[in-house]
């Protein structure tokens, strides 16, 4: 059984649709991109994986247990953390007081929720950084801090709201090899939204490419960007499909 | 901890002594607390009738603004009708003296329960309707004046004519009544500031104090980390309610009469949220800081001018306005925490 399972999901806003009749799974463990162009509807789709709006109709399942049109704080108790494409620090808190609010979702004391929040900290290579306000941090350290404090709450599930927006190559690679790295030793399975194909390359194993609200196509990474429909709504119609190189930056 | 916690304190000193042994900061701290302790113990002995009563107020501010603070300053809601419970306390308390002879230790419990209640229901209604902010506090302040308007035509409590007490013998020490010499309004309300002082440490130091502070900064980031927003803010505003009801029953007992144009007043409001404002908004030691600050500049200028002979009303409030515009201005986080830098202990802002 796929670890996540979206079915027939719409949602539309005052008459305008923005998701319509998105259909698809994810197998546990692995990392899943999600891209289209801007206004595609990925926001909008992760918002009602994570519980933030109700679908208006079709099924969200976790583990086979639905939890579509749940408030967004029991959606993260079944096990999904998501991080915010406008980061969201508590910024006039320490940076570990922000992982020990993740933590303590799973933890029963301020003490024990403490030493996870250490330890994914370390993890994240914040460890440095814990006693200074988040307020201080730069956008890459806020971005860590966001996947800090999901990935404290002990998700199954991770959702990542375009991470790599705004940051430099060097940082998006180190990035990307902490989140390989979660995946590989924690098993947890990621669904992210990203324009910066570097690295989507880098991470997804399979893509599902959204465009005005539907799936278009799905399927192993490197098949996906030679897609011609892919390239179509990317490039336009008019452009040269068989001169567009696989896995350049299409943003 | 806090930041700055985290940094202050004495450079020579290593992490790992901190928790083995006394560093110089922590004997500044050991020293300024036995100090203050030591004064505020003995006021009543040295000081005369109107010191006692002037830091009975001060006492009194700082409670309310204390539990105002858990609401705003830790939860990050706004509510500028606190007087509602205050009022609300007073009645309930005062209603049960003065028609069924029931002493005030059996009528805080029925003002924490009302206060309680009645918290709940403005929470609920506010945050169900997704209420914040500016809105939420409009919200507080309706309410306060609908109960100020009600009391006012509610006769069986006195209505606009007031609600008054049975005073009896002040000299006489009668605890069960509540009754007896002013220092004994002045030791009631320094033991209710030390447990709400204490009840705020404390909770600030569990989840609830981690989760409000969460809310406060960012409510949509805190549900996506698994926090029941409404649950803990309902939390928040209930409790503070109930801190606030009981320093209601305090005052019908110490002032022996209730109008509802007073009591639920909006100035009275304001004068709650003054304190922690001026003092510190999300600090410990904020309202206290505010309140005594108060007290002293606008009472001690009303006393000064009233010996000259010079009878100015409103000078009160004009003193509060100035401190709040300075305060404002240059320090926008409020006394204590500079104050706290100066004497070399933690701000305890959280």
């Amino acid at each position: 059984m796929a670890l996540l399972e979206v079915e027939d999901v719409a949602k539309s806003f005052r008459g305008l649709r923005a998701i319509e009749r998105v259909s698809f799974d994810l197998e546990r463990h692995s990392i899943t991109a999600l891209i289209g162009p801007n206004g595609a509807g990925k926001t909008t789709l992760f918002n009602l994986i994570a519980g933030a709006f109700r679908p208006d109709r079709g099924h969200i399942r976790l583990n086979g247990r639905a939890i579509g049109g749940l408030p967004a704080h029991r959606v993260c108790a079944a096990g999904v953390a998501r991080t915010f494409q406008l980061v969201k620090p508590f910024a006039g808190l320490s940076v570990l007081d922000n992982a020990i609010v993740g933590a303590l979702r799973g933890e029963r004391t301020v003490a024990s929720a403490r030493v996870r929040a250490q330890a994914v900290l370390d993890r994240l290579g914040l460890a440095a950084k814990a006693s200074l306000p988040a307020s201080s941090l730069t956008l890459a350290d806020r971005r860590r801090l966001e996947v800090a404090r999901a990935l404290a709450t002990r998700p199954t599930l991770l959702l990542l709201d375009e991470m790599m927006a705004g940051l430099r190559p060097a940082e998006i690679d180190e990035l990307v090899g902490v989140l390989r790295d979660l995946q590989r030793q924690e098993g947890i399975t990621i669904l992210l939204t990203e324009h910066v194909m570097r690295a989507v390359m880098a991470l997804a194993g399979q893509i599902v490419v959204l465009h005005h609200g539907e799936v278009i196509a799905r399927g192993e990474a490197a098949s996906i960007v030679r897609n011609p429909a892919v390239l179509d709504c990317y490039l336009g119609e008019d452009a040269p499909i068989d001169e567009a190189p696989a896995g350049r930056d299409v943003t | 901890m806090s930041p700055e916690g985290s940094v202050e304190g004495s450079p020579v000193a290593a992490p790992a002594e901190a928790t083995t042994s006394r560093t110089p900061a922590d004997r500044r701290r050991l020293a300024l607390m036995a100090a203050v302790g030591a004064v505020v113990l003995a006021l009543p002995l040295f000081g005369g009738s109107y010191l006692v009563s002037v830091a009975t107020l001060a006492l009194y501010l700082a409670y309310v603004g204390q539990a105002w603070n858990l609401m705003m300053g830790f939860a990050g809601q706004l509510s500028l009708g606190h007087s509602l419970y205050v009022g609300l306390g007073a009645y309930a308390a005062a209603g049960l003296f003065s028609h069924f002879g029931v002493g005030p230790w059996a009528g805080v419990w029925l003002a924490v329960v009302l206060c309680g209640a009645v918290g709940a229901f403005i929470g609920w209604l506010a945050f169900r309707l997704k209420v914040s902010g500016v809105q939420l506090s409009l919200l507080t302040v309706a309410f306060a004046e609908l109960a100020r308007i009600g009391f006012d035509h509610l006769e069986w409590l006195g209505g606009p004519g007031g609600l008054f007490l049975r005073v009896g013998d002040r000299s006489h020490l009668d605890l069960l009544a509540f009754r007896g010499p002013p220092a004994l309004y002045y030791y009631a309300m320094l033991g209710l500031c030390a447990a709400a002082l204490g009840l705020c440490t404390l909770l600030l130091r569990r989840r609830a104090g981690y989760y409000w502070r969460a809310i406060r900064e960012d409510e949509v980031a805190a549900q996506a980390l698994g926090i029941d927003t409404l649950r803990w803010k309902l939390f928040a505003v209930v409790l503070s309610s109930t801190m606030t009801a009981v320093a209601g029953v305090f005052f019908a007992f110490y002032n022996n009469s209730l109008f509802p144009e007073q009591i639920f007043s909006f100035g009275r409001s304001i004068e709650i949220v003054l304190g922690p404002v001026i003092g510190g908004l999300g600090t410990l030691f904020g309202p206290v800081v505010g309140a005594v600050t108060l007290v002293v500049l606008g009472d001690g200028a009303t006393e000064v001018l009233t010996r000259a002979g010079i009878d100015v009303p409103g000078v009160r409030q004009a003193i509060h306005g100035v401190v709040l515009l300075i305060v404002t201005i240059y320090l926008p986080n409020g006394l204590w925490p500079p104050l706290a830098r100066v004497l070399g202990v933690r701000s305890g802002r959280l």
